[in-house]
């Protein structure tokens, strides 16, 4: 292990010709590469106290190769001539041990060089906000959470991240993309007898987070939403069981957000459905033969993989992905019909496609990059239709609010969430609240159900910081926007059935 | 297999604690603690009898926590060069002197509090492993797919690593490992079977019987046939029981406890569980893996968790245990001190035991799978469970599904593959209705950590919905 020198002094063209030397020497027909320089602050408060607290930066640089025609991939903390070089050449030997178990040769969808710099835009760099700051708010937000009784832990949650990569590939790409991720949020804990309730804000899994600066801190209004986010979590213990049966039902824009990743984002992704994920993260009901055939969903149901910074700040936002192709706006389901795939360079030519879609995503500097989520949304009603008018319209059903518990097969066909809570609706309004709501179902037959969503001021692009794929396991953060929507005829309640509980 | 000394290319204990001496000439603040975590670590993927992703990776991460009076913080960098080892001490530095004062914060763990038999759990032979050694391996199991007119996904891994934790009361711990892995899906027409195997030697992996059990599982759950879903007799194999029961142990942790997020709050003592459930957790297992230590470098101590179905003790991290003895849980929680489970610091969740062994009971007490069988007139077999989330925190009910290998027992044999099931079932009830358990198992999953378990079968499992496959 060597010491590497200081990040400034280091052209990284340089790096990038030691490597593509190296790799096209040893015999590599392609080669690309993606030095990632990473620093994250984490702060997380509990019941008045600073639970977490740390600052964390990586370097290194990812290198894949493409010899005797299969993959090889090594990655590298030390950025010196030596081990750059030492570990190009170890790609090289990887691949070709590749290549030994193999039944075709590795074609890659044709792509042009981009040369190119781009940056999240952002209004307040949320390093430079002050440490001492971030905790006195987050401090604020836990008294007015405990200040309500009933409340047993409060906790509350900031994440930053800047993700810095330089990409160059032997076709002669050289691109420069820096990423700003900013999260935040809350929830308040109530145990009581033999039940532990919880609300969360904006939205479980940590809150909102999205590809901005700490302006998105600014936006949420954390403290004025405390208050009533710890009365609810408190109130859920006097709340009556969710009932079973079979109900129409609305999910607020964060669930049907999560519906989306769950049901709509996986299925797509072409390496499942080739099969390349049969060991972890599973297949995919979605067969080749069901592109443009399948009825996906009702008419109302148009849903696009859209990576392009004008889609709005996700976490599936940025101009090139990490194979040096440009973001696209693809489209997912056209008014019902399944019409597209999220694709990869070396998958594309299995459906016929002339071009990969831009979904290639690594976690960081020593992960290869695998096809994911970009920001998978849904397009909102055309018509305007607020939540609450969408309320009106319904004269008998449930309110689904904030993910508790999402669960599906590995081929997607099966789902049950529940959420933290529910309310009734009867004669077009929200009655009594409910606890422990859950829905399940099959997903095209849910996605046909679908009878109304709401307008674009309702709609709001969610960030899921947790998607998990791949082996090694990858983290990734994908955009989900969404409007409240309808679906009429749904199975609820059958998480509790049979349960004792 | 390819065997060479490379256990010299691996950071050392006196490596690391030159660059603690390094970290230390820059600390200004009270107290200092380093945690290093590294090595080399390599994964050879297939899917569709192709290997389609290989990859390796070196890497180093030095973390360095600072105190300063009753406050602490961390700062993490995987640059090695003095300006970037400098600038990590600072901005540890910096973060702790913001922080709120914390009264529970305890000064850096003694040297003596690390006193403890090391662990052996390094393998030149697996630290060795090649690309080669793992194409060799996987060609080998494509062979047996294609034997069976299936295709053959899955993993080949192997890794080499050091875990050192220092502080600046003097003490100071060094762990280095290999851990070795295979995972196999065979895939046919409308089925699949699963295996999955997981060592710190190589040795103790045989790929080939594992390729040769999922082609079996895969060929014989071929044409599923759909039942109902119910209340079912099911056998779990080792792999199924670990990710349903790794859903509780998090909650074992005493500040689980006085935090009230832990379906044992007001439960510890009390008899939870079947009289056959009895649970430690116990690193110097011999079919354990990790290190014997915790994260701030207190010796783990083996633990009785359970016993007989009651709840008899909880892990501690240092503050935890201060906190605890102070606590109105006090005199309810069995012993209360230090055990070494504690996770770096600074952090929310305090603790957990991470080598849980079951225990069968005596050896004529035990069942194999295939008599398990035998003894089953009707019933489902589990080989795999997949996407477990928690559907209830205190009655502890799990959702999820069946995977790669559900089969119909019909008068004591494996009769035909059923498409796959999601359960809604309490964990509190699956351990109260286990009638049978075989041999203990190190057994590896997807939704837990690596745990030794025995079969177990369940009476009453609850599905409640069945899928299209």
């Amino acid at each position: 292990m060597e010491t590497p020198e200081r990040l400034e002094t280091i052209s990284m063209k340089d790096i990038a010709s030691w490597i593509l030397n190296t790799a096209q020497s040893r015999g590599a027909g392609y080669c690309d590469l993606r030095v990632v320089d990473e620093r994250a602050r984490t702060i997380a408060t509990k019941n008045g106290k600073v639970g977490h607290a740390s600052n964390a930066e990586s370097l290194g640089v990812g290198i894949r190769v493409i010899a005797d025609g299969a993959w090889g991939f090594a990655a590298t903390q030390d950025l010196s001539r030596t081990a750059v070089e030492a570990t190009a050449a170890r790609a090289v030997e990887v691949a070709r041990a590749s290549a030994r178990v193999k039944q075709h040769e590795l074609q890659l969808a044709p792509e042009k060089a981009y040369v190119d710099e781009w940056t999240t835009p952002y209004k307040i760099d949320p390093f430079t906000t002050s440490i001492a700051d971030n905790i006195e708010l987050l401090l604020k937000v836990d008294s007015e959470l405990r200040a309500v009784e009933g409340v047993t832990l409060a906790e509350a949650l900031f994440s930053f991240r800047r993700y810095e990569q330089w990409f160059y590939s032997s076709i002669g790409s050289d691109i420069h993309q820096t990423k700003f991720i900013t999260g935040a949020g809350y929830a308040a804990y109530a145990f009581a007898g033999t039940e532990i309730h919880k609300r969360s804000y904006p939205n479980s899994f940590g809150g909102q987070y999205q590809n901005k600066g700490y302006e998105l801190v600014e936006e949420l209004k954390l403290v004025e939403n405390a208050r009533r986010i710890a009365e609810e979590a408190v109130a859920l213990h006097k709340a009556d069981q969710c009932p079973e049966g079979t109900f129409d039902i609305i999910l607020d824009s964060s669930q049907l957000g999560l519906q989306i990743h769950e049901s709509v984002g996986h299925p797509i992704e072409l390496d499942r459905v080739l099969g390349m994920e049969a060991n972890f993260a599973g297949t995919s009901f979605l067969t080749t033969d069901k592109l443009r055939h399948l009825r996906y969903g009702s008419d109302l149901v148009t849903v696009v993989a859209d990576a392009t910074p004008e889609h709005g700040p996700g976490l599936g936002t940025f101009k090139y992905d990490d194979e040096g192709v440009p973001a696209q706006c693809t489209p997912i389901i056209t008014n019902g019909l399944f019409t597209g795939y999220l694709s990869s360079r070396d998958t594309a030519p299995a459906i016929g496609e002339d071009r990969s879609s831009g979904t290639m995503r690594a976690e960081g500097w020593n992960r290869i990059p695998l096809i994911r989520m970009t920001n998978i949304s849904i397009r909102p009603g055309a018509k305007p239709l607020t939540l609450d008018e969408l309320i009106a319209s319904t004269d008998h059903g449930i309110f689904f609010q904030t993910n508790r518990s999402w669960s599906i097969d590995d081929k997607r066909y099966n789902f049950q969430f529940g959420t933290e809570i529910g309310w009734e609706i009867k004669a077009g309004k929200l009655g009594r609240m409910l606890k422990n709501p859950s829905y399940s179902g099959i997903t095209t037959e849910f996605w046909n159900s679908m009878d109304a969503i709401c307008s674009r001021d309702q709609w709001t692009l969610w960030g899921t910081p947790n998607c998990g794929k791949g082996q090694p396991m990858q983290t990734m953060g994908t955009g989900h926007g969404a409007s409240p929507a309808r679906f009429k005829g749904v199975k609820v309640g059958s998480a509790y059935k049979g349960t004792g509980a | 297999m390819l065997t060479h000394e490379v256990r010299s290319q691996m950071l050392t204990h006196e490596k690391a604690e030159e660059i603690f001496l390094r970290l230390s000439r820059h600390c200004n603040a009270d107290g200092m603690e380093m945690l290093i975590a590294g090595g080399h670590s390599a994964l050879t993927r297939f899917a569709n009898n192709t290997i389609h992703q290989n990859v390796e990776e070196e890497n180093y991460v030095v973390s360095v926590r600072t105190v300063i009076g009753r406050k602490t913080a961390r700062a993490t960098t995987n640059k090695l060069d003095e300006a970037s080892l400098r600038r990590a001490v600072e901005s540890a530095e910096a973060m702790t002197e913001v922080q709120v004062e914390d009264p529970d914060l305890l000064p850096m763990a003694p040297a003596s509090m690390t006193d403890g038999p090391p662990t052996e759990r390094y393998f030149e032979n697996t630290a060795a492993l090649t690309p080669e050694d793992r194409a060799s391996a996987v060609e080998s199991i494509v062979g047996i797919a294609r034997k069976n007119n299936l295709t053959a996904a899955g993993i080949f891994s192997s890794s080499r690593s050091v875990e050192a934790i220092m502080n600046s009361r003097g003490l100071s711990t060094f762990h280095a490992q290999t851990s070795s892995e295979v995972s196999i899906t065979m895939l046919g027409g409308d089925s699949s079977g699963w295996q999955k195997a997981n060592s710190p030697d190589a040795r103790n992996l045989d790929p080939m019987a594992l390729a040769e059990t999922a082609a079996r599982k895969a060929r014989d759950s071929a044409s599923p046939r759909e039942v109902p879903p119910g209340k079912y007799t099911v056998i779990l194999e080792p792999a199924a029981v670990l990710d349903l029961v790794g859903y509780m142990f998090f909650d074992f942790g005493g500040l689980a406890i006085l935090d009230q997020r832990s379906f044992l709050t007001n439960r510890v003592g009390t008899k939870l569980f079947g009289e056959n459930i009895t649970v430690d957790d116990n690193v110097y297992h011999p079919l354990q893996s990790g290190a014997p230590f915790d994260g701030e470098g207190v010796h783990r101590r083996p633990i009785r968790l359970v016993e007989n179905g009651v709840v008899r003790n909880l892990v501690y991290a240092r503050a935890t245990a201060e906190k605890m003895k102070k606590s109105e849980h006090a005199s309810k929680v069995g012993d209360i001190g230090p055990t070494g489970h504690g996770f770096p610091l600074p952090n929310e969740i305090g603790e957990a035991p991470m080598n849980i062994v079951f225990d069968a009971g005596p050896e004529a007490s035990r069942r194999t799978l295939e008599q398990m069988i035998a003894s089953t007139e009707r019933g489902i077999l589990v080989t795999r469970c997949w996407y477990i989330r928690e559907v209830d925190p205190y009655e502890k009910i799990l959702t999820g599904m069946t995977r790669d290998g559900t089969f119909w027992i019909g008068e004591g044999k494996l009769r035909h593959g059923l498409r796959n099931f999601r359960f809604n079932q309490s964990l509190i009830h699956m351990l109260g209705n286990v009638t049978e358990m075989g041999t203990p198992v190190r057994a590896s999953g997807e939704e837990s950590f690596d745990m030794v378990v025995p079969p177990m079968k369940v009476q009453g499992f609850n599905f409640t919905e069945v899928t299209k496959f």
